[in-house]
């Protein structure tokens, strides 16, 4: 079996990480935000695992399952919130959300 | 008894306290009650007081109450603390009693006024400010009082205050009197420093033990007692606020503006008088700045064409008369003729603000005439007053009060004939400019038509005031008509009577005299103003006339030498570097605002954004370490 060298591994999962960072700063579609966090969470994820791996322990797994669970949780909420959004301004795009503001920007 | 002199002003302060905070809520007859009730009781405490005061007088002729100690730190100490003697009775007698007809007449006078409690609310501060300042046992608690009357007339110059012009009238007032008080509290220093003490009764034993007569610390103080009376008394130079005054409500100009806070100057000096006895040269200042002030207010009064405008005009040449009374030494003929202008001048105030209140705010005598039959108690109760004003021999109250300054002007060991001369000059041109008034007004044919008569509560207080007005004189009679001398019995126990110098000559001369000039003053009014109206018409356009109209242009002076320069130099130096320092802090502040502000969008994103730098700010910063 070949091993991928832990420098690899862990470069692997920081570009995931900034591919979701820059999915959710550069996308206006609520939905694409989401998923970008999703994208963030399992970066994150994998990192445990390779801890895990790396020294031969369960605990990374275990962790991993924790945030799965933290995931589902979280794209429930927010896949309600999108919904309420659509409902009530018939958009998905984040910043047209912009009320919560310093009022003298008004334009 | 020294618990019911406490009490004298402490009922009209409780009467402010209360319209004060729940003025707005209750109904105008409560507030009425309030208001007029509490100064009631204060006059009637005041007879009280002022009959156990003269048929039980004390060892040494005083009452004295101490509330509580104000101020006593470094060997300053003052009390709050009251103190009745024959000088001060007889000014809390006019305040609480004249003021108390005041407050009547004004209930009916500013019935429905939206501002009729903060009217009674501001009368009664007054009533209370100006007890405190005749009642104070030293000067401090003196100028306390000095300065709420200020405060008051203020106020109510300035009561109708949508009308900028009133506003105006309020502020020039404040910042006139203002230059006189400046004076004044200077001098209390200067007295403070040099005779340890702020008590009048000290200050006076002090002063005539320390100084000598005419010694030049006596001299200063002195003079600067004198310029915050003149300041508030309305007296040359500093005359030029009391017509302005008239802006105010008639009830205010005849309790405030004749009858009782100008006169505070005649009371500082009568009550330092000592003071002044040490320092001949401004006993002499006061002296003259009377003549010349009741001179050149009686041209004026001869010009003006507004009601109220005369009558200020002929409040400041009263008050002329007072100080020409004091400057001469003869103490208890200024207080006596205080006493009888406060009766005649309120009254003519009241009558006059009753006419303008039925004829809808006309102020021009020109556009009335004919009134005589309109509204005869108005009349006849003018007529009274005016007489009195004029010196109507006799039979009224004025003659007898300035028949007696007139008399020590020439008599008196300070007196000269060149003051007695500008005093008989005086009463021709007070009893001319009266009756022209009077001819005006209420003679000729009908101009303006009032739309109703008089109730009941003007009527009252004005017929009660035109009996003192007639009826007070009979208390001090000249030496040639039994001279029967209660008024000044009474206040020379504090006061020092008249030196006389001219014995010889007769004092009937003098009266004689001065009733002859009094007549031929109304008649010489009855043939220009009502049998020959031409010739005060030719008159009436002459340069010489507007000049007098305007007050002898002081207002104008004053405007060049005092007001335009501030003004110019406040101009010039708008923008100076000082501004340029504060103006910079402002202008960084407001810019990192508008920077700051910039983030506050409300973008889902860029708040990402910015969490995202903070981020990678702090593990730079934690991989540093």
């Amino acid at each position: 079996m070949v091993t991928i060298p832990i420098e690899i591994q862990i470069l692997f999962a920081a570009s995931l990480f900034l591919l979701g960072l820059i999915g959710l700063l550069v996308r206006r579609n609520i939905i694409f935000m989401l998923m970008s966090i999703e994208v963030m969470f399992n970066s994150a994820g994998l990192v445990f695992i390779i801890a895990g791996s790396r020294w031969g322990q369960t605990d990374g797994q275990v962790m991993f399952i924790f945030i799965l669970a933290v995931a589902a949780a979280e794209v429930s909420v927010g896949l309600a919130l999108i919904l309420q959004m659509f409902h009530h301004y018939k958009t998905l795009d984040a910043d047209e959300l912009s009320k919560l503001r310093d009022s003298k920007n008004d334009s | 008894m020294t618990l019911l002199l406490a009490l004298i002003p402490i009922l009209p302060l409780f009467g402010f306290l209360v319209l004060s905070i729940f003025g707005g809520r209750l109904p105008w007859k409560v507030v009425a009650t309030i208001g007029t009730g509490s100064v009631g009781l204060s006059a009637l405490l005041t007879l009280i007081i002022g009959t156990v005061f003269l048929s039980l007088p004390s060892p040494d002729g005083v009452y004295a109450v101490n509330l509580w100690e104000w101020i006593n730190t470094g060997g300053l100490t003052a009390n709050i603390s009251f103190r009745l003697d024959a000088l001060s009775l007889v000014f809390i007698f006019v305040v609480t009693f004249v003021g108390f007809l005041i407050h009547v007449y004004s209930v009916e006078f500013m019935k429905g006024d939206e501002g009729f409690s903060r009217f009674f609310a501001y009368m009664n501060l007054f009533v209370f400010s100006m007890l405190v300042l005749v009642l104070a046992d030293n000067l401090l608690l003196l100028y306390l009082g000095w300065e709420g009357v200020g405060l008051c007339s203020y106020l109510l110059i300035g009561f109708w205050y949508k009308e900028p012009a009133n506003g105006y009238a309020a502020r020039k007032a404040f910042i006139i009197t203002r230059v006189g008080d400046t004076a004044m509290i200077i001098g209390l220093f200067l007295l403070f420093i040099n005779l340890g003490t702020l008590n009048i009764n000290e200050l006076m034993q002090q002063a005539s033990l320390k100084w000598a007569m005419g010694s030049p610390l006596a001299l200063l103080t002195a003079a600067l007692l004198l310029g915050g009376a003149v300041g508030k008394s309305a007296q040359l130079p500093l005359q030029t606020w009391l017509p302005d005054a008239m802006a105010g409500p008639s009830p205010v100009s005849a309790l405030i503006h004749a009858a009782t806070m100008v006169t505070a100057g005649v009371y500082l000096i009568a009550r330092t008088h000592v003071l002044f006895a040490l320092a001949p040269a401004v006993q002499t200042a006061v002296a003259v700045i009377g003549a010349l002030t009741l001179l050149l207010a009686g041209f004026s009064a001869l010009t003006q064409h507004d009601l109220k405008r005369i009558l200020a005009y002929s409040t400041i040449s009263q008050i002329g008369y007072m100080f020409l009374a004091l400057g001469v030494g003869a103490w208890s003929a200024a207080i006596f003729h205080f006493m009888v202008h406060a009766f005649f001048k309120a009254l003519l105030f009241l009558a006059g603000g009753a006419v303008i209140l039925l004829l809808h705010e006309e102020h021009d005598i020109f556009k009335m005439g004919g009134l005589r039959k309109k509204m005869p108690v108005i009349f006849w109760t003018f007529l009274i007053g005016s007489a009195s004003l004029a010196a109507l021999p006799l039979i009224t109250a004025g003659f007898y009060s300035k028949d007696q300054i007139l008399w020590f002007a020439w008599s008196a060991s300070n007196g000269s004939p060149w003051l007695w001369a500008a005093g008989f000059v005086g009463a021709f041109l007070t009893s001319l400019y009266t009756f022209r008034m009077v001819f005006i007004t209420f003679f000729g044919e009908t101009k303006t038509e009032p739309d109703h008569q008089p109730g009941k509560l003007i009527v009252i207080p004005i017929v009660i005031l035109a009996v003192f007005s007639l009826l007070a004189g009979f208390i001090e009679l000249p030496g040639s008509m039994g001279s029967f001398h209660l008024f000044s019995d009474v206040l020379n126990t504090l006061l020092p009577s008249v030196i006389l110098s001219h014995e010889n000559v007769s004092e009937i001369v003098f009266q004689v005299l001065a009733s002859v000039i009094s007549l031929s003053g109304i008649y010489l009014a009855y043939v220009l103003y009502l049998k020959k109206p031409a010739l005060a018409g030719s008159f009436n356009k002459s340069r010489i006339s507007n000049f007098f109209y305007s007050g002898w242009g002081f207002d104008r002076v004053y405007d060049i030498v005092f007001v335009k320069p501030v003004v110019w130099l406040a101009d010039i130096d708008k923008n100076d570097f000082i501004d340029l320092f504060s103006k910079g802090i402002a202008m960084v502040t407001i810019f990192f605002n508008k920077a700051l502000s910039l983030m506050q969008n409300g973008k889902v994103r860029w708040a990402v954004m910015a969490l995202a730098i903070g981020i990678v700010f702090i593990l730079t910063i934690m991989m540093n370490l």
